[in-house]
């Protein structure tokens, strides 16, 4: 199945990718050809089987509730774009 | 028209772990700014989250505590949205199979039991802080509370008004800090509620569109936010509009609520199963012995103070707000005849609530402890002190703080606070007064009754309120009477 | 030194002929020599590297050295280094220095082994050639108009060039394997859950997994044990022993049985690597082994399958990437959104970007069903088929890539083309088995051919036994490119 131009547009805003008219085109065509492939997993009856999220039927482990970590906020602050007062800055949000 | 509302709450709760929920990073409130926000809680590239077992045991004592089922497999889901306060772009949720379904809790509307049905409560973790207000031109983003474990507890729809929201909302408020999950610090954030609030034609049973409105952290918001959301709404249908579904704001200042622009975008969240973390597993001997640590539940406790105690149901609501409460009580009470039950009863429901909120103190903070109370309330039994004066020993207790149950004769004995009950020490203070108040005499001989209550006073005042007020009575009835 | 084995490696070391701060100049030359050509190494720092050497040669002379002490190994750019640049092939992390170590990273480092440099790769281990990396394609020693495959084309690179004694890699949908079979060196993807993922970038989650490439089985073997081990930081990470990987190198493959999934054997496979797999199973039989032909009916959906469940998880764990904490911050935004919104299209390349795209579309709402479930049922379904194969046999045996390594630019253009390459390396992730492919063969033009050994789960000691068998008998994983030998670096 195809997308449409506007879907294309929709999920970019949605995984937040600046995309031009051009670059949404060539997209279009691209994620056209990749879904043709994906679509061959329609023929198949599934209404039996289990889906699988992961490689081993396991439960997951629990840690004990321990503090075990140390401030690194400088170090981590360090690699960061923009930080004022220990806070990381973003343009200012209005919610 | 007739309308009537609708409401659901989903109550974010932060669990009393200490660390966080995937992160080995403490929860502690009150840090500098993103210093406890470890590699895990910025979303290093390549960190991965380890499930906290406080916050899985903390479920699991929910769950029993409202009668719910705990599923024996849960899965956690991504919750995909951007924001800066999000640090991985998703929040680590529960979606399809939460940890617990089901359960009710039970509320009072006025004089009458309500049940209010829960549809579950999930584990996820919480988001950072963003700071709107230290920078002009920007947000500052704090990522302490990032990963903060939290329960989210939906309602149905089955609230009916603003004082039944806020009903159930202080009756979950008790119960999560009474089985010790939540500390219930609303002013940090550690207690609060999304409301979902809709109204319909009275006599209708479709549902009407309906608007949520965010972080409500205090009752009185949450009752003026869904009291003026429901004007809102009927006003604008009543005009011709039509509500439309969304996120809002309450705004305290303003006592309004208003749509939320950062939401403005129609989300698609895009739930999937978290790859990095396996279905959480929890077999029957893992809750029998989370079972096995519960306390014993506000309503049993309340029904068994009923029966044990023979105190009144008002008495016994109002000693089971909390398990400190309930604690502090029985600490008293426990072990004693009915007449100190009742009497211990009052002190806490009484004076004892009353200082504590004038010097806004927790029960556990309290200066008079139980046992203090528990030899005073025995020492007005015993006639030692009036009730009068044990007004008094109270607030010199509460002035000394030093919570020993000693203290309380110590303090009667040096203050010189015993009830006077000797009657040959009264009937002299009798004849003293007596021989001053001849006009008083001479009334009551006449036959005022008043005089009576006047020449009582006297005694008292020359007693300074410590005799014994029935052998003044009778002393005064036997020298007038002769 | 050239393409020795980490045996004999270590045993130069112990001997004393050379020392670990020589042993890594050597290595440092070749690098400093070959790589403007081939692009292998993203970072390479001689201070650190030089500095880890001698740290090693000191624990030697105090008598503490391990297997691996002293000994260079290249590290995927995927994994974090603490201190070193770990950019992820992207622009993104380009400039992100690590402030933390990988399990696996730590592991080396406790294992005495030198971090030789930071190999080239793919963008975020997404692509199959190399050519996605943002510092530019790697080059086949072979043929350095071709790609060395991907995504872990530089640590394949290294090793079959001589630029490091051994690598490491992660192998999400064939990121190990085929570039091994395309540089004509041995690269082992390990049961999942056997390697942590804690400090491994990532890209899928419930597929990618790390794991050693080398010259021979045998390496592989020595690196195994460093690489494997549970680590309570992943909760995917399996809580076994560490396993020693050399303990069944030596057993005679009589009564071996080799399942050949006739699958594998398919249309659209270059008869010269078909030819080359053919001639290897008969030195299979000769050792001794059997052969079952079995069939994997469902192997053709698990392109489909992966291209919906990878690309699902790496939208979501690529999300974190957005100007704020850490990596590429675009110069161009007034608004968060615009933020948002440039940094990511700035810092992330063509392939990551389609791959997001997929992912948000086939995750969202109405779709959900459609795709993401639809093809966790099928994984199911697909990893049954080898469930139901093992039943026959010990190991699978295949082709790893239809065809030989490709020219650079040939399918860079064609995604479908390029997704259908990893045909028979997928289904192995989308199951969790292990997985590794050896060189057996060369075509034509000379570029090498792999084979690909799947084992059934938690068997890595039997298939490393299997190939070193294999390796005993033959010398395909000897022969090197004749571009880039001793000559260059003397």
């Amino acid at each position: 199945m195809a997308l449409t131009l506007d879907e294309v547009k929709q999920v970019a805003r949605l995984a937040r990718l600046a995309i031009n008219e051009e670059e949404a085109l060539a997209t279009q065509t691209q994620l056209g050809h990749i879904f043709n492939l994906i679509s061959q997993m329609q023929a198949i009856d599934v209404s039996q089987i289990e889906p699988m999220s992961h490689a081993q039927d396991l439960s997951q482990r629990l840690r004990d509730d321990v503090v075990s970590e140390v401030d690194q906020r400088e170090r981590f602050q360090s690699i960061a774009p923009e930080v004022h007062s220990g806070l990381y800055l973003v343009p200012k949000v209005i919610e | 028209m007739k309308w009537e509302v609708v409401i659901g709450l989903e109550t974010h709760a932060q669990l009393s772990t200490a660390s966080k929920i995937f992160s080995s990073a403490s929860t502690a409130f009150g840090a500098a700014p993103n210093t406890q926000a470890c590699a895990v809680d910025i979303a290093l590239p390549g960190v991965l989250p380890v499930l906290n077992k406080g916050a899985v045991e903390r479920a699991i004592r929910f769950g029993l505590a409202v009668g719910a089922r705990i599923h024996p497999r849960s899965v956690f889901a991504r919750k995909n949205y951007f924001y800066p306060d999000l640090p991985k772009g998703y929040q680590i949720s529960q979606y399809e199979q939460p940890i617990v379904q089901g359960g009710s809790l039970s509320i009072m509307v006025g004089e009458t039991e309500k049940i209010i049905q829960l549809t579950r409560a999930h584990l996820e973790e919480d988001a950072g802080k963003s700071l709107h207000e230290e920078f002009n031109s920007a947000t500052g983003i704090d990522l302490n509370r990032a990963g903060t474990p939290l329960l989210e507890i939906v309602t149905e729809p089955d609230l009916r008004s603003s004082a039944e929201a806020v009903s159930y909302a202080k009756a979950l408020h008790a119960l999560v800090r009474w089985i010790d999950i939540c500390d219930g610090n609303m002013q940090e954030g550690s207690f609060r509620c999304d409301a979902n609030v809709s109204v319909r034609p009275l006599g209708t049973t479709t549902l009407g569109t309906r608007c949520e409105i965010k972080n409500l952290n205090s009752f009185r918001f949450l009752e003026r936010a869904i009291d003026f959301e429901v004007r809102r709404q009927i006003e604008l249908i009543e005009e011709g509009g039509r509500v439309i579904q969304e996120t809002r704001l309450y705004d305290p200042q303003k006592d309004e609520t208003r749509s939320m622009r950062s939401k403005e975008d129609a989300h698609d969240y895009r739930y999937f199963p978290d790859p990095d973390l396996l279905p959480i597993a929890i077999d029957e001997k893992t809750v029998a012995s989370v079972r096995a640590t519960l306390p014993e539940l506000p309503q049993a406790k309340k029904a068994r103070f009923i029966n044990d105690y023979g105190i009144s149901a008002y008495d016994a609501a109002m000693l089971t707000t909390s398990r400190d409460v309930a604690d502090y009580f029985e600490g008293a009470a426990s072990g004693s005849d009915a007449k100190t039950v009742k009497l211990c009863a009052n002190w806490v429901a009484g004076p004892i609530h009353a200082r504590l909120n004038e010097d806004n103190l927790s029960i556990v903070e309290s200066r008079v402890s139980h046992s203090q109370l528990r030899q005073l309330v025995l020492r007005v039994t015993d006639g030692t002190v009036s009730g009068k004066m044990a007004h008094e020993v109270f607030n010199a207790l509460w002035a000394e703080g030093s919570l020993e149950a000693l203290s309380v004769d110590r303090i009667i004995q040096s203050q010189g606070l015993q009830q006077i009950s000797d009657t040959g020490a009264i009937e002299k203070i009798v004849d003293e007064v007596l021989a001053t108040q001849a006009q008083q005499v001479k009334d009551y001989r006449a036959g005022k009754q008043k005089a009576f209550n006047a020449l009582v006073g006297q005694v008292m005042k020359a007693t300074r309120g410590k005799a014994n007020p029935q052998e003044v009575n009778d002393c005064l009835k036997r020298r007038l009477d002769a | 030194m050239l393409h020795a084995s980490l045996k004999t490696l270590s045993q130069g070391l112990a001997s004393g002929k050379y020392s670990s701060v020589e042993l890594t100049q050597y290595f440092l030359r070749r690098i400093e020599q070959l790589n403007p050509t081939l692009n292998s190494f993203i970072t390479v720092d001689a201070q650190k590297s030089l500095a880890q050497a001698s740290a090693a040669d000191a624990q030697r002379a105090q008598g503490r050295a391990q297997p691996l002490t002293g000994i260079p190994i290249a590290q995927k750019d995927i994994f974090c280094a603490k201190d070193w640049l770990t950019t992820c092939g992207s622009k993104m992390l380009s400039q992100f220095i690590s402030p933390y170590d990988a399990h696996v990273i730590e592991r080396f480092n406790s294992a005495g082994a030198v971090n030789l440099g930071k190999t080239n790769m793919d963008e975020f281990a997404m692509g199959s050639s190399n050519e996605t990396s943002f510092f530019g394609p790697v080059r086949n020693p072979w043929d350095t108009e071709r790609v060395p495959g991907g995504s872990s084309g530089g640590s394949a690179c290294a090793v079959a060039a001589g630029l490091a004694p051994a690598a490491t890699g992660t192998d999400t949908g064939g990121s190990i394997r085929q570039p091994a079979a395309f540089t004509g060196i041995c690269g082992l993807k390990p049961t999942y859950g056997l390697v942590s993922r804690y400090g491994m970038i990532a890209f899928a989650s419930s597929l990618d997994q790390g794991g050693p490439m080398g010259n021979s089985a045998e390496d592989l073997a020595m690196l195994m044990p460093v690489m494997a081990g549970f680590d309570a930081r992943d909760s995917t990470s399996l809580d076994r022993p560490v396993e020693d990987y050399e303990r069944d190198l030596a057993k005679p493959l009589s009564g071996l049985r080799i399942g050949l999934p006739k699958e594998f054997f398919a249309q659209g496979t270059s008869p010269e690597v078909l030819n080359a797999i053919e001639q290897s199973i008969v030195e299979y039989q000769k050792l001794g082994a059997s052969i079952v032909e079995v069939s994997l009916p469902n192997m053709a959906l698990s392109v489909p399958v992966y291209y919906v469940l990878a690309p699902a998880e790496a939208s979501s764990n690529l999300s974190r990437y957005d100007g704020v904490r850490y990596g590429h911050r675009s110069a161009q935004y007034q608004t968060l959104s615009e933020l948002y919104e440039n940094s990511r299209a700035e810092g992330f390349g063509a392939e990551v970007k389609r791959r997001i795209l997929i992912g948000a579309y086939v995750l969202s709402h109405g779709y959900y069903d459609a795709y993401y479930l639809r093809a966790q049922k099928l994984r199911r379904l697909i990893a049954q088929d080898f469930t139901d194969a093992f039943a026959h046999c010990d190991v699978l045996m295949g082709p790893t890539s239809p065809s030989t390594a490709f020219k650079l630019g040939e399918k860079s253009n064609d995604p479908v083309q390029m997704y259908l390459s990893d045909i028979y390396t997928i289904a192995v992730n989308l199951a969790g088995l292990p997985g590794m492919s050896i060189p057996c063969g060369l075509d034509k033009q000379g570029l090498p051919i792999g084979l690909q050994i799947i084992g059934n789960y938690f068997r890595e000691a039997q298939m490393l036994n299997v190939a070193h068998q294999y390796q005993l008998a033959t010398d395909w994983h000897q022969r090197r490119s004749p571009h880039f030998g001793e000559a260059l670096t003397s």
